[in-house]
């Protein structure tokens, strides 16, 4: 079967919208049926993801693809892109800056909760020119 | 019959298609120049009675009447009915008026909300293992936002019915007793402030049988309190000191009102039916870690903003708060002990009902959602309403789902016309917000970018 592909825009600087793009997935994917913990993983990673775009890398593009046993996230931006991602990946590891900050983001959780969550995290990244995070997650059935 | 309370007049609706839109879970449509309620997904807010403007859509509570079917009728104000009144600075006066129109007793149903804030209150410190954060369990209609949408929220209720149903079963045991009459032959009604609690009380969503007899609408009964309540003024009698709970049961009539009675809690209060849906899908997804308790009230201010009141929401708070002030605070304390508190607990679990499940093969489901975005990609994205949906995406769905035809578009009349009309300019066969030459009246001021 043709798998469903949803697509949603992600405005940079604007945090206060910043979740948007994951709960309408959340909805699609209650519509589908599939098991309410996938759902949860999906939408957090999802969410963790678009708070990257917005905080540092000025919006982007975040394009869901759902089969039968899999759903991909995948999240596009044009941003400056991750000089070290091991380093990124550390727990607590954080650049967002002074505004972020006073709005409860930047506790450098991000990357390793979408890890934990996703089945398969993949980073693609070149300084200067833009990121992209894909994660897969297996649907059982 | 739907169980539904909110109900439409038909002879009324116009068609207009104001409802569609505001409904926040997508459940109205208009067919032939008449709405109808997609039942299943209901979760009787309210929204569509407030906003209709020909008062087509309404919510049915229950004919005094009814009285007449029963030797003995309790009735179990909620305690938003108090905060309806001006100038009214003894409950008192409310519940004898209660005793004037038909009702031979009274039962606060914030007598038993008391006992279930000092149910709670131990019970919390006891169940360590519960699900955290708790979230409420005494609007009717986030039971039901819960049960349609937020499977994994089911099992974070507070484990506790709603006041009015406590109030019913307490209050029908009592009447019984003091009367020696067969519990059958006692009417048991609630006077509420929504049609969310209408319809529990026909179709409890915890309790296994309903407990009460039938609900009066707050609107309907203030209307036959007031000569009762100024001619016992007017009396100068003594009245009856019916009033049996303080300010900790009272003021679940306004949101807060039941996270109060939480102290030492990280409590999140809520209210409004679209905050309430953006908080469930963040609490679904941890992302208030820190809360212990949520309690969402889906009408502003709380009970106090429900359909069926009279006095705006602000104003009746404000009125509720002063009558609070003369309370002491709390009538119930330690009171709901021994095998009572079981009654306090859920009869039967919630089960999850997917309203919005397209279908249940997933397969299937897949198959579906596929032909909706391809349908969707052809609509033109207006939001017009003219389909009778609220939106291009559920006109596509309603297509779909074999519950519309996707010649009902605006713009496919359109080209049916115009194929019948023979070559001309397309605009003469669209309504003025969609044709896309402008008339020179509408130029001029170019609407700033
Ligand atoms: N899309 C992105 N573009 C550029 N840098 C990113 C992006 N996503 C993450 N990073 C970098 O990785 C760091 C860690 O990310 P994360 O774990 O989500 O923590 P936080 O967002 O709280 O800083 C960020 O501080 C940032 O330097
Ligand atoms: S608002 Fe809805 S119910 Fe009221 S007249 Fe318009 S279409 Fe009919
Ligand atoms: S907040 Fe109160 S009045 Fe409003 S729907 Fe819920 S129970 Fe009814
Ligand atoms: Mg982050």
């Amino acid at each position: 079967m043709e798998t469903i592909k949803l697509v949603y825009p992600v405005d940079g600087g604007d945090l206060i919208e910043a979740g948007e793009a994951s709960s309408k997935m959340k909805l699609t994917l209650k519509r589908l049926g599939l098991p309410p913990d996938v759902i949860r993983r999906a939408s957090i990673c999802m969410y963790e993801g678009e708070i990257n775009m917005v905080i540092h890398a000025d919006g982007g593009e975040a394009q869901v693809e759902v089969g039968m046993d899999e759903i991909t996230i995948r999240m596009t931006d044009t941003g400056p892109g991750i000089p070290d991602v091991d380093q990124a990946m550390k727990e607590g590891f954080s650049t967002a800056g002074p505004t972020a900050r006073e709005l409860g983001f930047g506790a450098g959780m991000g990357l390793p909760n979408m890890k934990r969550y996703a089945d398969e995290l993949a980073i693609e990244t070149e300084v200067g020119r833009g990121t992209v995070v894909t994660m897969k997650l297996k649907i059982p059935s | 019959m739907s169980k539904h309370a909110v109900v439409l007049e038909y002879k009324r609706c116009r068609g207009c298609t104001t409802c569609i839109k505001t409904c926040p879970t997508e459940a109205i449509r208009v067919r032939s120049g008449k709405a109808f309620i997609l039942d299943d997904r209901c979760i009787d807010c309210g929204k569509c009675i407030r906003v209709c403007p020909h008062k087509a859509i309404k919510s049915v509570g229950d004919s005094l009447a009814r009285l007449q079917e029963f030797d003995c009728c309790v009735a179990l104000p909620e305690p938003a009915l108090y905060g309806q009144f001006q100038n009214l600075d003894d409950i008192n006066l409310v519940l004898n008026a209660l005793l004037r129109i038909g009702f031979h007793r009274v039962y606060e149903v914030s007598r038993a909300a008391e006992l279930l804030s000092d149910y709670n209150r131990q019970e919390c410190l006891n169940a360590k293992d519960a699900a955290v954060p708790q979230i409420s369990s005494s609007c009717p209609t986030v039971l039901r936002l819960i049960r349609m949408r937020y499977p994994r929220l089911i099992d974070h209720l507070t484990n506790a019915v709603m006041p009015m149903e406590l109030a019913a079963i307490l209050a029908r045991r009592e009447a019984a007793q003091a009367t020696s009459l067969p519990p059958e032959r006692i009417g048991v009604f609630a006077i509420v402030p929504c049609s969310a609690k209408a319809t529990a009380a026909r179709s409890p969503e915890v309790l296994k049988e309903p407990v009460l007899d039938g609900a009066f609408a707050i609107r309907d009964i203030y209307l036959r309190l007031l000569s009762p309540m100024r001619e016992l003024c007017e009396e100068g009698v003594q009245l009856e000191p019916l009033i049996s709970s303080g300010l900790t049961g009272v003021g679940w009539g306004v949101c807060g009102g039941e996270t109060a009675a939480r102290p030492g809690q990280q409590c999140v209060v809520v209210d409004g039916v679209e905050n309430v849906i953006r908080m469930l899908g963040e609490i679904e997804d941890g992302r208030i870690p820190e809360a212990g308790f949520i309690e969402l009230n889906a009408c502003t201010q709380g009970c106090v903003g429900g359909c069926f009141t009279v006095e705006n929401p602000y104003a009746a708070r404000m009125r509720l708060g002063a009558l609070m002030n003369r309370l002491p605070v709390s009538r119930n304390c330690f009171l709901f002990q021994g095998p009572d508190r079981n009654l306090a607990k859920f009869q039967r679990k919630i089960t999850y009902t997917p309203a919005f499940l397209l279908d249940a093969d997933r397969g299937a489901a897949m198959e579906k959602q596929l032909q909706i975005q391809d349908l969707e990609n052809h609509l033109p994205g207006l939001h017009c309403g003219s389909c009778g949906a609220p939106s291009c995406h559920a006109f596509a769905e309603d297509v779909v789902m074999g519950r519309a035809s996707v010649e009902d578009c605006i713009f496919r009349v359109r080209a049916r016309m115009q194929h019948m009309a023979g070559p001309g300019e397309a605009d003469e066969y669209l309504p003025a917000p969609f044709r896309r030459q402008q008339p020179p009246a509408a130029k001029g001021s170019e609407p700033s970018a």
